[in-house]
C-alpha cells in the first residue's frame, strides 16, 4: 500500500511540522552560505568603503578593481595554483594506483596474510609516534626540507582509503576472479583488466577525496615548505591574509604599489580566486563524494 | 621452548611457501608495505626523543636519556592539564552538539516532500565540507577583523562601539564551534541521510494505518533507528577525543597568544614546541601522552561496547 500523500498534507499536525522542518533547512542552508556571500561581495568593494564604513553584503558601489588588480600582477597566484595543480594530481593518481592495488591484494581470498596485512596498516590508526618524531624523519633522515615531496608524500596513501577500496571489491563476485584465472591471466592482469573497470564508483570516490586533501593542502607547506615559488594556493592564501603590513605583501609580490592600493578587497579577491575551483566543479562531484560516505560507512 | 621454535620455524616456511606461490600478490602490496614502514612506523621509536635531553648533534638516541622529567615538567607547570581539560571539552561538545545538528537536520530534510527543494538544500549545507580551514580561517578575518570586519560594520551602523574580537578571549570557544558545526554538520548529515533512506517503508505505513501522526511516526521509527549510525560515529569521535582538530583552531587563533588560555589544545601546543619554542623533547612528551591515553581510551571503549553490544563494536 502507498501513503496517501495528499491526505496527509491537509492534516494539521502533518502541515505545521512540514512547515517546522522547511524553515529550519532554509535558515541552516542560508546560514552555510553567509560566509560565502559575504566574502564575494566584500571582494567587488571599493577600498575607501571598506575602510570607512567594513565589509558588507550589501556594497553601496560596486567595483572590480581587486579583480583587475589579480589579473595585472597574476604571476604569483598562477605559480601558487600550478603548484596546487602539480601535487594534486600526482599525489591522487599514484597514491590512488597503489591503494587501489592494495585493496584488491587485501580482498584476494588466497592470499593468506590478509588479515595481517590488514592490522598492520589499521594499527597506525590506533597509535602514532606524533608530529615531532615525523618532522625529523622528514626533515633530517629524508632530506625533504623545501622539496614538492613534502607536499605529497604524507597523504598519499591512508588505511581508510584501503579499506574502502577493499570493501568495494567484496562485491564483486569471485567467479570473475576464477574465470579469469582459467583463461591464463595472472593477478595483476585480472587487477588491470578486471577489477579496475568495475571499480570505477569507488576509484572516482576515492580519488575525490585524494583530489580534495591535496587542493586544500597547507599543512605540510607550512611545516616543510621555504621558498614562496612552492607555496600551494591555500598556504599563499593564509600567509597573505595574515600579513598586515604592505611591506611585507610587497615582498611577496602581491602587492607592488603601495599608494591608492585595494588592500582588503584583494585579500578577499584572492580567496574567491582560490575557492573558485572547487565551487565551480562542486555541482558535477558532490555525488561521487555522497555515495563514497556511504561506502564508507560499512565498517573496515 | 624446543616447542616454539619449531613452531616459528614451520611458520617461517610457511610464510616462504606464501611469498613462492603468491608471488605477483606479494609484490603488488609491497608498495603500500614500505609506505606505512616508513611513514607511520619509522617515527614510533622516535617518541623516544620525549624521555631525553635531546641535542641535534648526537641524535635522538644518542642524547641523555632523563626518565620522566620532560612529563613532570608538564605536570608541574600546568600545560598538560590546561591542553587535556581544553582538548577533551571542545571535542566533548563538539560530538554532542554536532550529533544533534546532524540528526535533527537528516530527519528534517527526509521530511521534505519537494524532490529538488531536498536536494539543493543538501548540496548546500555540504558545501562547507569542502573548502580548506585556510577559508574558514578567511572568514572569520571577513567576520571579526577590529577595523573592516563584518559585525563591526553591524555593531557601527547600530551606533554601537567597536568589539576587539582578536583580543577577547571569551568569545573565541563560542565562534570556534560554531565554525565546527558550520562545517561538520553536511558531512554527518549524509552519513544519517542514508540511515534513513535504509528503514523500510513499510514501517511507516503500518504506523499510519494505525493512526501515528507524523510527528509520532518520527520520534517511535526514524529516530530509534538511527541509533546504530549514532553509536557507530559516536565510537569514532570517542577514539579521536584527544586529537584536536588543528587546523581549524590554527587557522582561527594562529599565533594570538592572547586567546590561548581558552582556545589552546593538544596539536597547536605540540606544534609551537615545534617551530616556536623549538623544544621537541617537550612537544613530543605531549604528543606520546596523547598517543597513549588515545590508544588506551579506544581500546577501553571498544572493550565495554563489545560487552554491552557485539555488534556495535569497532574491532
Amino acid at each position: 500500500m502507498v501513503l496517501n500523500k495528499r491526505h496527509e498534507i491537509y492534516s494539521v499536525d502533518g502541515l505545521s511540522l512540514r512547515f517546522v522542518c522547511y524553515f529550519f533547512v532554509t535558515i541552516f542552508a542560508l546560514l552555510c552560505l553567509f560566509p560565502f556571500i559575504l566574502m564575494i561581495t566584500s571582494s567587488f568593494m571599493t577600498e575607501s568603503e571598506i575602510i570607512t564604513e567594513g565589509f558588507k553584503i550589501f556594497p553601496k558601489k560596486v567595483s572590480a578593481s581587486a579583480y583587475k588588480f589579480l589579473l595585472n600582477n597574476p604571476q604569483k597566484i598562477l605559480n601558487a595554483y600550478k603548484v596546487s595543480i602539480f601535487i594534486t594530481i600526482v599525489g591522487t593518481s599514484v597514491g590512488l594506483f597503489f591503494m587501489s592495488m592494495a585493496g584488491y591484494v587485501l580482498n584476494r581470498r588466497d592470499f593468506r596474510y590478509r588479515n595481517f596485512f590488514a592490522f598492520f596498516l589499521y594499527f597506525t590508526t590506533l597509535f602514532s609516534g606524533g608530529l615531532i618524531p615525523s618532522y625529523i624523519l622528514m626533515v633530517r633522515i629524508l632530506h625533504l626540507k623545501n622539496s614538492m615531496l613534502a607536499m605529497i608524500l604524507p597523504g598519499l596513501m591512508s588505511s581508510w582509503s584501503i579499506f574502502l577500496m577493499r570493501n568495494f571489491m567484496k562485491s564483486i563476485p569471485d567467479s570473475l576472479y576464477e574465470s579469469a584465472t582459467i583463461d591464463g591471466a595472472g593477478p595483476f592482469r585480472i587487477y588491470l583488466q578486471v577489477y579496475m573497470p568495475l571499480s570505477i564508483p569507488a576509484l572516482a570516490t576515492i580519488g575525490l577525496f585524494q583530489a580534495l586533501g591535496y587542493w586544500n593542502e597547507w599543512y605540510n607547506a607550512m611545516l616543510y615548505i621555504e621558498s614562496a615559488n612552492k607555496f600551494p594556493l591555500q598556504y599563499f592564501l593564509q600567509k597573505m591574509i595574515n600579513q598586515t603590513n604592505v611591506q611585507q605583501l610587497i615582498k611577496q609580490g602581491i602587492v607592488i604599489d603601495v599608494s591608492e592600493l585595494p588592500t582588503q578587497s584583494i585579500k578577499m579577491a584572492t580567496a574567491v580566486v582560490a575557492t573558485g575551483p572547487i565551487i565551480l566543479l562542486y555541482p558535477f562531484i558532490q555525488r561521487y563524494f555522497i555515495s563514497g560516505l556511504t561506502l564508507g560507512a560499512v565498517k573496515g | 621452548m624446543g616447542k616454539a621454535i619449531t613452531h616459528i620455524k614451520t611458520n617461517w616456511q610457511n610464510f616462504k611457501h606464501e611469498i613462492k606461490k603468491n608471488k605477483v600478490l606479494f609484490l603488488m602490496i609491497l608498495p603500500i608495505v614500505v609506505y606505512f614502514v616508513v611513514f607511520h612506523y619509522l617515527p614510533m621509536p622516535g617518541a623516544y626523543i620525549a624521555f631525553v635531553n635531546y641535542n641535534i648533534s648526537k641524535g635522538i638516541f644518542g642524547s641523555e636519556f632523563v626518565g620522566l622529567r620532560n612529563f613532570r615538567f608538564l605536570i608541574g607547570n600546568g600545560d598538560l592539564w590546561r591542553i587535556t581539560r581544553n582538548t577533551l571539552l571542545y571535542n566533548f561538545v563538539f560530538l554532542n552538539l554536532g550529533n544533534l545538528f546532524q540528526i535533527a537536520l537528516a530527519v528534517m530534510i527526509s521530511e521534505i516532500s519537494s524532490k529538488w527543494y531536498k536536494k539543493l538544500s543538501q548540496s548546500v549545507i555540504l558545501l562547507p565540507h569542502f573548502i580548506s580551514m585556510v577559508i574558514v580561517g578567511v572568514f572569520a578575518y571577513n567576520m571579526f577583523n577590529y577595523d573592516y570586519g563584518f559585525a563591526n560594520t553591524i555593531l557601527t551602523s547600530l551606533g554601537m562601539e567597536r568589539h576587539e574580537f582578536y583580543s577577547d578571549a571569551g568569545i573565541w570557544k563560542y565562534i570556534i564551534v560554531f565554525f565546527n558545526i558550520w562545517k561538520g554538520t553536511g558531512y554527518g548529515m549524509i552519513i544519517y541521510l542514508s540511515a534513513i533512506t535504509g528503514i523500510n517503508r513499510e514501517l511507516y505505513e503500518s504506523a499510519y494505518i494505525d493512526g501515528a501522526s507524523q510527528w509520532k511516526r518520527i520520534r517511535y521509527i526514524t529516530i530509534p533507528m538511527l541509533k546504530p549510525t549514532f553509536i557507530l560515529l559516536l565510537l569514532f569521535g570517542l577514539g579521536g577525543i584527544l586529537r584536536g582538530s588543528f587546523d581549524l583552531f590554527y587557522n582561527l587563533i594562529g599565533t594570538n597568544s592572547v586567546l590561548y588560555p581558552q582556545t589552546d589544545i593538544i596539536d597547536t601546543y605540540v606544534f609551537r614546541s615545534l617551530l616556536g619554542q623549538f623544544n621537541l623533547p617537550l612537544g613530543a612528551a605531549v604528543g606520546f601522552y596523547q598517543s597513549i591515553f588515545g590508544l588506551i581510551v579506544v581500546l577501553t571503549v571498544n572493550h565495554i561496547v563489545k560487552k554491552i553490544e557485539p555488534d556495535y563494536a569497532l574491532f
